[in-house]
């Protein structure tokens, strides 16, 4: 039911693009308005979000801590597990956002009959993931070849490296197939595991199904119903001086990828995919476990008045002397 | 205590990425205008229909290189009857025979880098 509905909106979606593509008014908003409002809503949302987050204290330090903490110099810590200074959470932040490490401690437990309870490793999600993430960013990093004129040395690095092997004309990336078959299979696992399915919300499935749509719609463009590369990259650079015009000769497809593609940069910041920027602001990743080395004051605690030993034993020193208890400084 | 300083920075660094069309784009002074191609001067019609040639150029190359290469078929007849030897260099070079004004133009600007010429000559690179 909620795959169903993530389905229909981006049925939705394709149909207005397919209906908007024909005449010049409404090819003008799908092609120049819309990406125009969705990069805007991309950007403030992004940006909003991340200052609301910001503005969060961080009174304490709260890492979770998969190995010993670093103690007495003959206590073997594990620096990478449990930092304790700024480099050891940069590496760990690094391992966490290219390497996916904390996925990759992944397990399942299965209840098998006996009754025994069995954990065993699960590294497909990690795989699965992986493979998303890093086609994607190909991907978007291919994609600049129509935003920027002349391609720049790391777009073609990239296009480069994508087609090395050189497999059909044009050449077929090795990106698209990942991103086609990872978010195949990350859908996949959702929809066949009645416990994922239990836990799936529309708002799991319409990132995947808009990332399907986008894949699909652009391996048919590039390998199959073919386009006029040439004017879709003039409409992008005419976005991207800020001098946007609307060529002719775009088809239909064309314009159901570039909606498809507006709506998830649009929705981005609205969603779980915010994740992008919400991995380098975890608490329990990103704080070195210093608590032992460094008082760290909680902002919000009010003022306390302390009253020290020093001040108790002038305020009562005379008393104290009298009754013979032993004092540190001896009355003048 | 706020972190907010390093996140800044961090949103700074996003901001400069995300909106790297825009500033590269003025930087480089781009234009959004398509290459402008040194069409055959002699010749009218391309083997193709133009719109069709533009788009599907390297798939119908493709055809014809599996054709000669695995069939020995190399007689190519277009859509409105012309006759033409399936080849690379002989054909389409022979039309457009300025392939650094033509062909490389418009793959610089798409960014496209076709390995053809790894073993296919060119014919300024006989000159
Ligand atoms: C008989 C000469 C001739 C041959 C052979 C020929 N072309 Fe063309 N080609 C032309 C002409 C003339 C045009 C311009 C057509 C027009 O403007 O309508 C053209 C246009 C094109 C265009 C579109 C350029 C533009 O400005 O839109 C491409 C791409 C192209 N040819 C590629 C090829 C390829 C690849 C081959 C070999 C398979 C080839 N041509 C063979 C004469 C030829
Ligand atoms: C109107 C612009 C234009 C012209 C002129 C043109 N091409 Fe292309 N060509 C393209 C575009 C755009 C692509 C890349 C399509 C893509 O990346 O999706 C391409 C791709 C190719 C490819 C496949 C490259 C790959 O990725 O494997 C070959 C081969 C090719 N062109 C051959 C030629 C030859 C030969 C000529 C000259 C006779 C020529 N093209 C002229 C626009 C053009
Ligand atoms: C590894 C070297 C190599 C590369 C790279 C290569 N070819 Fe070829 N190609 C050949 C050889 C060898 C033949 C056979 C020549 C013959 O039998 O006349 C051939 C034949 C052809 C033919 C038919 C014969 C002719 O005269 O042109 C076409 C068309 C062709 N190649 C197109 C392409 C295209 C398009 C590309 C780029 C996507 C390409 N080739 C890349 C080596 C290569």
């Amino acid at each position: 039911m909620n795959a169903l509905v993530s389905l229909i909106v981006v049925a939705v979606l394709t149909a207005v693009a397919v209906a908007g593509a024909g005449a010049r008014p409404s090819a003008f908003v799908l092609g120049i308005v819309v990406p125009y409002a969705a990069a805007a809503v991309f950007l403030l949302g992004i940006v909003i979000r991340v200052l609301r987050w910001a503005r969060a204290p961080v009174p304490f330090r709260i890492p979770t801590t998969c190995g010993q903490q670093n103690s007495l110099p003959w206590v073997k810590s594990s620096p990478l597990d449990n930092p304790h200074t700024a480099l050891g959470v940069a590496a760990r932040m690094a391992l966490e956002v290219l390497c996916f490490r904390s996925l990759f401690r992944n397990t399942r437990s299965e209840l098998r009959d006996g009754p025994r309870l069995i954990y065993a490793e699960n590294k497909w999600l990690w795989l699965g993931a992986m493979t998303f993430h890093w086609s994607l960013l190909a991907v978007v990093v291919r994609h600049m070849r129509f935003f920027m004129e002349p391609v720049p040395f790391p777009v073609l690095f990239a296009l480069r490296m994508d087609g090395i092997l050189e497999v059909g004309v044009p050449v077929v990336y090795m990106s698209s197939l990942g991103l086609l078959a990872a978010a195949g299979y990350l859908l996949a696992r959702r929809l066949l595991s009645p416990q994922l399915r239990y836990i799936s919300l529309a708002a799991d499935y319409l990132p995947l199904f808009l990332i399907l749509g986008i894949a699909g719609s652009g391996i048919l463009m590039r390998h199959f119903t073919k386009l006029d590369v040439i004017a879709v990259k003039e409409l992008a650079m005419g976005l991207s001086t800020l001098q946007p015009a609307l060529p002719e000769g775009i088809g239909a497809l064309f314009f159901v990828h570039l909606l498809l593609v507006s709506s998830l940069l649009a929705y981005l910041p609205f969603s779980k995919l915010m994740h992008l920027g919400g991995v380098f602001l975890s608490p329990t990743r990103n704080l070195a476990n210093n608590n032992r080395m460094k008082r760290h004051l909680n902002p919000w605690n009010p003022p306390v008045r302390v009253h020290t030993y020093e001040e108790y034993e002038d305020e009562f020193r005379t008393l104290m002397k009298g009754a013979g208890l032993p004092l540190e400084k001896e009355p003048k | 205590m706020h972190d907010t300083g390093k996140i800044l920075a961090g949103l700074a660094v996003f901001l400069a990425l995300a909106t790297s069309p825009l500033w590269y784009a003025s930087l480089a002074r781009s234009s959004a205008a398509a290459p402008r191609l040194d069409l055959p001067a002699a010749e009218r019609r391309c083997v193709l229909p133009r719109e069709v040639i533009r788009a599907s150029h390297m798939q119908l190359l493709d055809e014809w290189r599996t054709q000669v290469v695995r069939d020995g078929q190399r007689d190519y007849v277009t859509p409105d009857g012309r006759r033409f030897d399936k080849s690379l260099t002989r054909t389409c070079l022979k039309c457009h025979s300025n392939e650094k004004n033509f062909c490389s133009r418009c793959h610089d600007y798409a960014g496209a880098k076709p390995v053809c010429w790894n073993c296919h000559v060119k014919p300024e690179d006989i000159k």
